[in-house]
């Protein structure tokens, strides 16, 4: 069974495949069970090779379908390999896919191109499988692209919107940005180390093939490339308006999957990041930006949805942190917890937005806590576990990373994280209070009545909230000995033992400390919010400017549209105008032309006259004669 | 005797007095007459040749040049006939009908 | 003496095929080149090959020109043809022809650069040399030929004979 491990990628592929082909010929009820279905086998098989590395000391699996590119001395194959790593993410991506697929065949039950969405939702989780499987880093890069398309494709699913398609295409190129530095990365590396293997390229600053300078050089650039993956500072600004596709789009990919795409890259590539400071500072400290800054944008949002966006921004934040000061454990851990509670987030909204038709504008809600008597507590659940309320999953793992950052003397980072943790639970309850106590404010279309979601809807929100509850219980701090991290251990065979070690007091404080915050962002938000609902607006009130600020965004996408978007625009227009136009249509109108008066100019010679032909003849014999005289 | 250049100088000023006629003429026929002097042309130079080599093949040549040419010549003059049937001029400017 | 008729034959023959150029008149043309057939036999002769001169008087100058009469009373034209306003493809065949005169000049010079082997005459006019060889070098040309021959008169027949009831 183990050995079928790199089926695990192909079948999803498959079923992806036969959807697009003949997806429209097949009934709703067939194609939900085939895409579910194909990832469920996927999860199986991943179950399987994950049992098989549980195992006492099994080697991790490895397997070379064929070599692809073979040039001069580089050769690139399609490789696939298991190990606890790609355990580790491959069962949170086939299993939270899964619960993600089920959710989706109700919650798209009603929509035109069910086909299509299944289909794209299968090839997602085809790339994504290849995006971690591979032993390879230009197969993987292969899965990099291949998700970012799939984004493309799946926030722009309801393409008949403009905003749809705006949204799809500013994904794919600020993606594209990065992929950029990233494929510049990777051509320092094959250049240097001769070979893409990922194993190669994380034994090459040790082996000396990458100088120190070399090893920074590329870990940034390759960073780049995560910073548009995982939408971190300065590309992170496609997220937010990738909220325009079907939440459970958002759910599966721009939460818990292919954002996190980023942070698996590094923490695989960690013989590169650890090996350069300047590279590993970098990291955590545009993870540390990233995270405060991204969650003071949430504290006005009114969408539901950009909220949660702006969360899944700064939770990616943290991870980075984690990775930034040699905790990659810790940040692979908070990976894993956050793909739960906040797909579980993601999920729950979408119920809320489907029962109550399609309002997303919190201000349009309350009270919905009496109607929705599944989804409110699993929501509730979900929030708890991301503000890092004690005992639930989230206050584990993102302990994991302030103690980290602690520990190794970035108390700059340390502090950025316990304000982003402060933050984080004042906006996430802020949600909660808004949508889910006070009155009800929404106004339905008639006839609409606000009711909870059938079960495949809600079945997988109660597994998710089940998890984001327990996770946690893997990756015990030290306080509780070191047998507790289970997680840790698990990984530390790819990953590197877990590098700090704190006197149990300060750890105490340090766990005290963030709790203390989490409540503090709780208590906060249930002041402004359910105690005197008046304190927002007199805050806004008060500071018009910041308010305005926060709430537009601190206007970076008009800046980049200034300096960026408008002058490539002008740039192309202008490119088109001289060089498309005059140039290239010329050359081409140009040469048609000349065809034409050729043929005019030879015309002449066909006059129809048979002495003319005869000249002609008389001038080919003296010429021929000539010729052979000479 | 006669030195073999003599003979061929004759058949090069035939060939070209044919040339010439062919263009100077603006009937079918005549160019078509032309056309024999032409032929008569060659076959002076096969047989001015094949003395001076003293091969007999030139006089084989001529013979069969000869025979063809008087093919050629009932089959161009059924065709000028027919144009003339058709047309009721032979002159050879008025057949432009290939003009492009 | 043969250099004599050599040359009086020769004037004959390029003059009349000059006055052919020159006339007007198709009739008065053909039969000029009639007289150039005929005197171009006469030289035919005088290169030791009279089987081809004879085939020359009764064919060319005997069948094909009567031909060619035959067709100018057929068509019992009247006025010739007008002077063209522009003799200018007059003018470059001309000149084009010259200077295919001075080629042509040049090349029979060098065909005859190889030298006259010796026991030239003595091949020349054997008739029954001539028929051996038509029978077995050029048997298959000689086949051929008759076979077009053939063809050349069904097809004359078939393009210009008349039709039924014409």
């Amino acid at each position: 069974m183990a050995g079928l491990f790199w089926l695990i990628p192909l079948v999803p592929g498959v079923s992806a495949f036969a959807l697009l082909l003949f997806g429209r010929r097949l009934s709703r009820r067939w194609i939900a069970w085939q895409a579910s279905g194909a990832v469920f086998l996927s999860f199986v098989l991943t179950a399987g090779a994950f049992a098989h590395l549980g195992a006492a000391g099994a080697a991790g699996l490895s397997r070379t379908l064929l070599t692809w590119i073979v040039s001069g001395m580089f050769r690139a194959s399609i490789s696939f390999t298991f190990d606890e790593l790609t355990a580790v993410m491959a069962l949170v991506v086939t299993g939270v896919g899964f619960l993600i697929h089920v959710y989706s065949t109700a919650y798209m039950a009603e929509d035109r191109s069910y086909s299509r969405y299944f289909a794209f939702l299968n090839l997602f989780m085809f790339f994504m499988l290849v995006l971690v499987m591979a032993s390879d880093i230009v197969l993987m890069f292969v899965g990099w692209e291949g998700v970012g398309l799939c984004s493309y494709l799946l926030i722009g699913f309801w393409f008949e919107r403009p905003a749809a398609a705006k949204a799809g295409m500013k994904a794919f190129i600020v993606n594209r940005i990065g992929d950029a530095a990233f494929i510049i990365g990777i051509l320092f590396l094959l250049a240097n180390v001769g070979s893409s293997s990922l194993a190669a390229i994380n034994a090459a600053p040790a082996s000396g093939l990458l100088g120190p300078g070399l090893v920074t050089l590329v870990a940034i650039l390759l960073f780049v490339g995560a910073t548009g993956k995982s939408a971190q500072v300065p590309l992170y600004v496609w997220l937010p308006d990738a909220m325009e596709g079907p939440t459970p789009v958002s759910a599966l990919i721009h939460a818990a999957t292919m954002v996190t795409a980023g942070v698996y890259m590094v923490c695989r590539l960690n013989g590169l990041f650890a090996a350069s400071v300047t590279a590993s500072t970098v990291v955590a400290w545009v993870g540390a930006i990233t995270a405060v800054f991204a969650a003071t944008m949430a504290l006005v949002q009114n969408d539901i949805k950009r909220v949660l966006a702006y969360s899944t921004i700064s939770q990616i934040g943290y991870m980075f942190i984690g990775c930034g000061v040699g905790a990659y454990a810790a940040g692979m851990f908070h990976l894993v917890t956050h793909a739960f509670f906040k797909s579980l987030l993601f999920l729950a909204a979408g119920s809320v937005i489907h029962a109550l038709g399609g309002i997303q504008d919190m201000r349009q809600m309350g009270g919905l806590r009496k109607r929705l008597p599944v989804t409110f507590p699993v929501f509730l659940v979900g929030a708890l576990a991301i503000s890092g309320i004690p005992f639930l999953s989230g206050f584990f793992s993102k302990d994991a990373i302030l103690t980290s950052a602690f520990a190794g003397g970035h108390y700059v980072l340390y502090g950025l994280g316990l304000a982003g943790a402060v933050m984080t639970a004042f906006y996430m309850f802020r949600l909660i209070y808004m949508t889910f106590y006070g009155e009800e404010k929404a106004t339905l279309t008639p006839g609409h009545a606000v009711h909870e979601s059938p079960r495949a809807m809600t079945v997988p929100l109660v597994i998710l909230a089940v998890f984001s509850a327990l996770a946690g219980l893997l990756g015990l701090p030290v306080l509780f000995g070191r047998r507790a991290d289970v997680f840790g251990r698990f990984l530390e065979g790819v990953l590197g033992p877990a590098a700090h070690h704190l006197a149990h007091s300060t750890e105490a404080a340090l766990i005290l400390a963030a709790t203390i915050s989490a409540l503090a962002g709780l208590g906060l938000a249930f002041l402004f919010y359910r105690r005197s609902p008046g304190i927002p607006a007199r805050l806004a009130h008060r500071f018009p400017g910041t308010y305005r600020l926060l709430l537009g965004k601190y206007y970076v996408d008009e800046v980049y549209d200034a300096a960026v978007v408008r002058p490539l625009l002008g740039g192309a227009g202008w490119v088109y105008e001289h060089f498309d136009l005059k140039v290239i249509d010329g050359t081409l109108n140009g040469s048609a032309a000349a065809a034409g008066l050729a043929g005019k100019g030879l015309n002449i010679l066909q006059s129809g006259l048979v002495r003319d032909y005869a000249l002609a003849f008389l001038m080919g014999a003296i010429l021929f004669l000539g010729f052979l005289l000479l | 005797m006669i030195p073999p250049a003599a003979f061929l100088v004759l058949a090069a000023l035939l060939f070209i007095l044919g040339i010439v006629a062919f263009f100077v003429k603006k009937d079918l026929l005549t160019q078509f007459m032309a056309v024999e002097v032409m032929l008569n042309a060659g076959n002076l130079a096969f047989l001015a040749l094949a003395k001076a080599l003293g091969k007999a093949d030139g006089q084989m040549v001529v013979l069969f040049v000869i025979t063809v040419a008087a093919a050629e010549a009932v089959i161009g003059l059924a065709i000028i006939v027919l144009i003339f049937r058709q047309r009721k001029s032979i002159r050879t400017d008025d057949l432009k009908d290939l003009k492009g | 003496m043969a250099l004599v008729i050599f040359v009086i034959l020769s004037v004959l023959c390029a003059g009349a095929v000059v006055a052919m150029i020159v006339s007007r008149n198709q009739a008065h043309s053909a039969l000029f080149l009639v007289l150039a057939f005929s005197s171009l036999g006469g030289i035919f002769g005088l290169l030791d090959a009279p089987f081809a001169a004879a085939v020359q008087v009764l064919v060319y100058a005997g069948a094909i020109m009567v031909l060619f009469l035959f067709a100018i009373m057929m068509f019992n034209l009247r006025q010739p043809a007008p002077p063209e306003r522009k003799r200018l493809r007059a003018v470059l065949g001309t000149g084009l022809a010259l200077i295919l005169f001075a080629q042509l000049l040049l090349a029979g010079r060098r065909a005859l650069a190889g030298g006259s082997p010796p026991g030239a005459a003595a091949s020349g006019g054997d008739i029954a040399h001539l028929g051996r060889l038509l029978f077995s070098d050029y048997l298959y040309a000689f086949e051929i030929t008759s076979l077009l021959i053939l063809a050349a008169l069904v097809g004359a027949l078939a393009l210009a004979g008349k039709r039924e009831g014409e």
